[in-house]
């Protein structure tokens, strides 16, 4: 070991009850950092991962993102005279020749894309009415872009293909109107067509309120029952990665005009809203190191008292004001890592601890295990907090070591 | 006597406050290597000021101080360090070791300061300078476990690790029974004459004075006699 390490390590030796008392301020501060980093992070996590899972990439619907403009504004942009009050054209909803469009998607690389024609419909069934959304479907493409068919329960989702009367409705909608699979229920579409359809698949997905108001049906049942014949009015794409979902809308909506939302855009609000809830949690975690702090900069200086002669006479010595001051940066550097060290570990059995709570979160149907995050980066982020906490907690009671005069000290000794 | 390690032109301190004081007042002297200079005084008569200065521990309001014929007027306070290190050992009235350390540790501390020996070799010359005072039995123990006429030897052994070229003593007997001053005092005149290491004490002690080569008598900061004995 370093001379100066070992001055300082005899230092915090000599004021051993306190220099714990300090330390484990820094152990405590590292531990709870660690602990709540990691629930939020990976309650973060999970939750971007479910979206990720259970949403699409991205979504091209039968919108568009800025209105049109009128043509008299287009050929004499700036013009003297405008035109007011002017309807704008009446457009037919569903996206147009979504076919050639499905193709055009089809051939960009890692995107996996199906067309949907959604609406709403009402189930009858027994006396009792539900509204729900009735979603059109091809089977073999809906699979590849969405997890849907992890959930099923029951039947299978390809049953739509085989019957085209099948449906397919959601456990949570099932048990409301005591249905079962090849039951037959009454859809009826908003525009007034009734079909009897019925029940060949289940699914669970844990989202009650998914779980309750969705279901599937083949697209060209849908098509009729909505008398929309050949329309689908939105297409959901599937990324190879999900983090390039944004670049991807711009690109699409840019050549196909449509609008089309990524999955960072439609949950923009909550990413926002996660990123506050991060700063919150580090500010919060973040003062408890800094109170940590205090702790360190109060031994420090205390042994800095105390040890004033020590210093005038390592001076005299011929020891340097920068030697001294490494000497108590030293201290501090001492109480950072031995605090982050057995910190860390604390984190580790503390983040054990919570990942074994299970808890029912309400809107989902089963209980979930805490989520928690293990990166590394966290750590690295709590340690680098605690060494800069307490070598800034050094610094001040290390300038004033440095600064004193062997003289005055000796003067006042003799 | 050869050729001188310190010389002293017109030395003075003042501290400056409502009420200045002059500690030293223009005091000129010279040191030779292996001299034995003994400084008296009354209390307050500026002895302590004196010897920081020439240990380069506080620096002069006026006059100029050549240390082993550099300068010390125009270096920085890191030079000082340096010269106090490599040339210079002290040795006050209370021992001032580290109390966390050994015996031996103590004496350690200048050499790994300093750097110019492999640590093999520290350990060999720390063990060497406590066996010569007669401490090779108390390496280990710390400064609390020994009396006060073994930590003196203990500072004394601390103050020759570097080998300096002048060791600076304030009241090294001061509070020492009159054996162990006796023995203090022994090592110190030893020192000048088997190291060719100059010792400057400041002291009260008259046997002290009579082994030194030189006496230097000090009233309100000027020096009044310097005497060769």
């Amino acid at each position: 070991m370093s001379l100066y390490a070992d001055i300082a390590a005899s230092h915090l030796r000599s004021r051993r009850r306190q220099t714990l008392v300090s330390l484990s301020g820094v152990v405590l501060g590292v531990a709870f950092f660690l602990a709540v980093s990691a629930l939020m992070r990976g309650s973060e996590r999970d939750f971007i991962a479910r979206l990720v899972d259970t949403a699409p990439h991205v979504t091209i619907s039968d919108e568009f993102r800025n209105t049109r403009q009128q043509p008299a504004t287009v050929a004499y942009p700036g013009g003297a005279v405008s035109v007011k009050h002017v309807k704008p054209l009446a457009e037919r909803r569903g996206i147009r020749q979504y076919k050639q469009k499905l193709a055009f998607i089809d051939a960009q690389p890692g995107v996996t894309a199906a067309p949907v024609l959604v609406g709403q419909a009402i189930f009858s069934f027994a006396g009792r009415d539900e509204s729900v959304t009735l979603s059109g479907i091809v089977a073999a493409r809906m699979k590849r872009v969405s997890s849907i068919t992890e959930d099923i329960i029951a039947g299978s989702l390809e049953e739509i293909d085989r019957d085209h009367n099948g449906i397919i409705i959601g456990a949570g909608l099932a048990k409301k109107l005591s249905l079962s699979l090849g039951d037959t229920v009454s859809v009826v579409a908003s525009q007034g067509n009734v079909r009897p359809m019925r029940i060949v698949g289940l699914f669970r997905t844990g989202n009650v309120r998914y779980d309750e108001g969705q279901t599937f049906a083949q697209i060209k049942r849908v098509q009729a029952l909505m008398n929309r014949p050949n329309v689908a009015n939105s297409i959901i794409l599937r990324l190879d990665d999900a983090y390039r979902a944004r670049d991807v809308a711009t690109r699409l909506e840019r050549k196909i005009g449509y609008k089309s939302v990524s999955w960072q855009e439609a949950s923009e609000d909550i990413l926002n809203t996660l990123l506050v809830r991060n700063i919150i949690m580090y500010s919060v975690v973040g003062a408890i190191l800094l109170v940590a702090s205090f702790g360190i900069y109060n031994v420090i200086s205390t042994v800095v008292m105390e040890k004033t002669r020590d210093i005038a006479i390592l001076k005299s010595m011929g020891f340097h004001a920068r030697d001294v001051r490494r000497i108590f940066l030293i201290e501090g550097l001492i109480m950072g890592i031995a605090g982050s060290a057995v910190g860390a570990l604390g984190g580790c059995g503390l983040m054990a601890l919570i990942q074994r709570v299970v808890v029912k979160v309400p809107g989902q149907a089963e209980p979930i295990h805490l989520p928690v995050y293990w990166g590394a980066d966290q750590f690295v982020l709590a340690v680098a907090f605690a060494m800069v906490s307490a070598v800034a907690a050094a610094y001040l009671p290390a300038r004033k070591g440095g600064s004193v005069q062997p003289v005055d000290i000796l003067r006042g000794a003799a | 006597m050869t050729a001188d390690v310190i010389i002293a032109e017109g030395l003075t301190r003042k501290l400056t406050g409502e009420v200045p004081v002059t500690l030293v007042d223009d005091a000129s002297l010279r040191i030779g290597r292996g001299e034995f200079v003994v400084i008296r005084g009354p209390s307050g008569s500026g002895k302590s000021s004196l010897l920081y200065l020439l240990g380069l521990l506080d620096r002069p309001t006026a006059g100029t101080l050549y240390f082993d014929g550099e300068d010390t007027s125009a270096i920085d306070e890191d030079r000082l360090a340096d010269l106090r290190l490599q040339k210079l050992g002290f040795v006050f009235q209370f021992h001032f070791l580290l109390a966390e350390f050994s015996a031996f540790d103590n004496v350690l501390i200048p050499m790994r300061r300093l750097g110019r020996l492999p640590l093999q070799e520290q350990r060999q010359r720390a063990a060497k300078l406590l066996a010569d005072l007669g401490l090779a039995d108390h390496a280990r123990k710390r400064p609390s476990q020994l009396s006060g006429g073994q930590r003196q030897r203990v500072a004394i052994a601390r103050a020759l690790a570097n080998n300096p070229l002048v060791i600076l003593a304030d009241e090294p007997t001061g509070a020492l029974d009159s054996k162990s001053s006796e023995n203090v005092r022994a090592i110190l005149h030893d020192l000048t004459r088997r190291e060719h290491c100059s010792v400057i004490a400041v002291t009260h002690d008259i046997t002290f004075a009579e082994r030194a080569d030189r006496r230097i008598d000090l009233v309100d900061g000027k020096i009044v006699n310097s005497v060769s004995t």
